[in-house]
């Protein structure tokens, strides 16, 4: 009656496999990156699933927006920094020296903290992108933006000031706008780094329902200060700390119960 | 438990939680001993005096109900701390029910006033009492301090509470199959041992709340049970 080695079947497992595994979009493999001679990430292991919402969380300096910045190269525009170890986009490798940047940029599509709409109009700043990698007729066009806009559920607010200045818009509006010239190009994968830090709640809300939505057509990866919206939108979240992944799991169960300390203390507030 | 918040007014709300639960358990632990000593010793009084203390425990529990909203609502708690007072708040409604069916035994004490009063079935409803008292002790403790062995004790010893509720049980249809006029006695008699036999049900819920909050799963497995009331009967030979 007192033996407690007796081993608990639990609810748990059942509850927190509700999320079937999904086909690798981008892989991860002993990946290392440096800051010169500072080694910022060491041998990461990830897989970003398709179709799937990946957050990234942990303290400040941690490595995930260095992370972000390796899926589309973005670290290539400074001298000094490089990457180690495998990084592969289905079966292009990321990290090969003789990729087309354009191409993987056009295929991983990155939207920033802060708003940055080129100073043109709604319009152009959506056709800008797609006229870098597409020739296509005026009425085309039209229909892309329009389809674009939609994506950035912006459509209904500026589909009659299409050739009003992009920097007219709200903070808010102008994420979406960023959102929709990232979505323009189709891209396969779509980076969010801190897409919300600078947006007032009902705008925060709009882009998290919009990353919901953008995940039934492309993979996502997100890093976020904001534990709660690292809980609302990611199936799998990544917690990292001092450029190491410590925990990599469902959301659900990193946020109810995280198998490390170290994740523990970060998402309750104990840290430091 | 883990070291402290960045936000202190973090910790002294989880605290205060606990502290809440500690007090509503005490109330709860004195309230099951004041109603069956009432029952025992046909005190009519202080039978009263347990009726008027579950108001108590329910403005308690409500107290707690809300603190932990608060707390969810301020703070947005996630893993061990959103477990601990979701915990919380599992634990003062099972509490409130102990309060419940002890305010009930205590309400049937005035009942209870006729001359037959077999001294070998109030022995065994103190001894079943006794049993049950100290699986809300113990588990009320294991919650405190957040001990998980401790609270699968109680959660697997709930048996024997129910081995005696079973056998009270056949004893009193006995008596009231002998002289109906047992009967209005028995029959309060058996509704109190059913509900400090529900008492002990009360201390299995919390020491499976006590699981969650340490380990952040539910427990599938089942509970042993010895409650055979459903099936007692006094047939000859049975």
């Amino acid at each position: 009656m007192n033996d407690l080695s007796v081993s608990m079947s639990t609810a748990g497992a059942a509850a927190h496999a509700a999320l079937p595994e999904a086909p690798a979009k981008v892989t991860a493999r002993n990946l290392n990156f440096y800051y010169g001679e500072h080694h910022a990430l060491k041998s990461i292991n990830l897989t970003l699933g398709t179709n799937r919402v990946t957050a990234f969380i942990g303290p400040s300096g941690c490595g995930k927006s260095t992370l972000l910045r390796i899926f589309n190269r973005m670290y290539d525009l400074y001298p000094g920094q490089r990457a180690v170890g495998q990084l592969m986009l289905d079966q292009t490798n990321i990290l090969d020296p003789k990729l087309d940047l354009n191409l993987l940029r056009a295929r991983v599509g990155m939207v920033f903290q802060k708003p940055t709409p080129f100073p043109m109009t709604i319009y152009e700043n959506i056709a800008f992108g797609i006229r870098l990698y597409e020739k296509i007729s005026k009425s085309e066009m039209d229909g892309r933006v329009e389809k674009a806009l939609r994506g950035g559920a912006l459509w209904n607010e500026v589909k009659d000031k299409l050739n009003a200045s992009g920097l007219s818009l709200s903070g808010g509006q102008q994420q979406r706008l960023c959102i929709a010239r990232t979505v323009a190009v189709r891209p396969e994968v779509i980076l969010f780094d801190e897409p919300c830090s600078a947006l007032d709640p009902i705008s925060t809300a709009k882009v998290e329902e919009l990353i919901q939505e953008l995940s039934e057509d492309y993979t996502i990866a997100i890093v976020t200060h904001n534990m709660q919206q690292a809980a609302r939108v990611s199936d799998k979240t990544a917690f990292m700390y001092l450029g190491e992944l410590i925990e990599f799991d469902d959301t659900s169960k990193i946020f109810t119960s995280p198998t490390d300390r170290r994740t523990q203390d970060y998402i309750t507030g104990r840290f430091g | 438990m883990a070291s402290e918040h960045t936000a202190k007014a973090f910790d002294s709300d989880l605290q205060e939680l606990t502290r809440l639960v500690a007090e509503m358990g005490g109330l709860a632990e004195r309230m099951i001993t004041d109603s069956v000593d009432a029952l025992v010793r046909r005190d009519v009084a202080l039978g009263q005096r347990v009726v008027a203390a579950d108001v108590e425990i329910d403005n308690l529990q409500r107290t707690i109900e809300e603190r932990a909203v608060l707390t969810i609502a301020r703070r947005q708690p996630m893993a061990i701390d959103l477990r601990e007072i979701v915990g919380a708040m599992r634990v003062a409604t099972d509490l409130e029910r102990i309060g419940d069916l002890a305010k009930n035994m205590g309400k049937r004490v005035a009942a209870l006033e006729s001359d037959f009063h077999p001294l070998k079935l109030i022995r065994g409803l103190e001894h079943m009492t006794d049993l049950v008292q100290s699986q809300v002790k113990s588990v009320l403790d294991a919650y405190a301090a957040h001990d998980l062995p401790a609270a699968m004790n109680v959660w697997k010893s709930d048996e024997e509470v129910d081995a005696i509720c079973t056998s009270l049980f056949r004893e009193l249809l006995t008596y009231m199959m002998e002289d109906p006029r047992n009967i209005s006695f028995c029959i309060h008699l058996m509704f109190c041992a059913k509900n400090i036999e529900r008492i002990g049900d009360h201390a299995t819920n919390i020491a499976e709340t006590v699981f969650y909050m340490i380990e952040g799963q539910q427990i599938l497995d089942k509970r042993p049970k010895g409650d055979m009331t459903t099936f007692a009967t006094t047939v000859p030979g049975n």
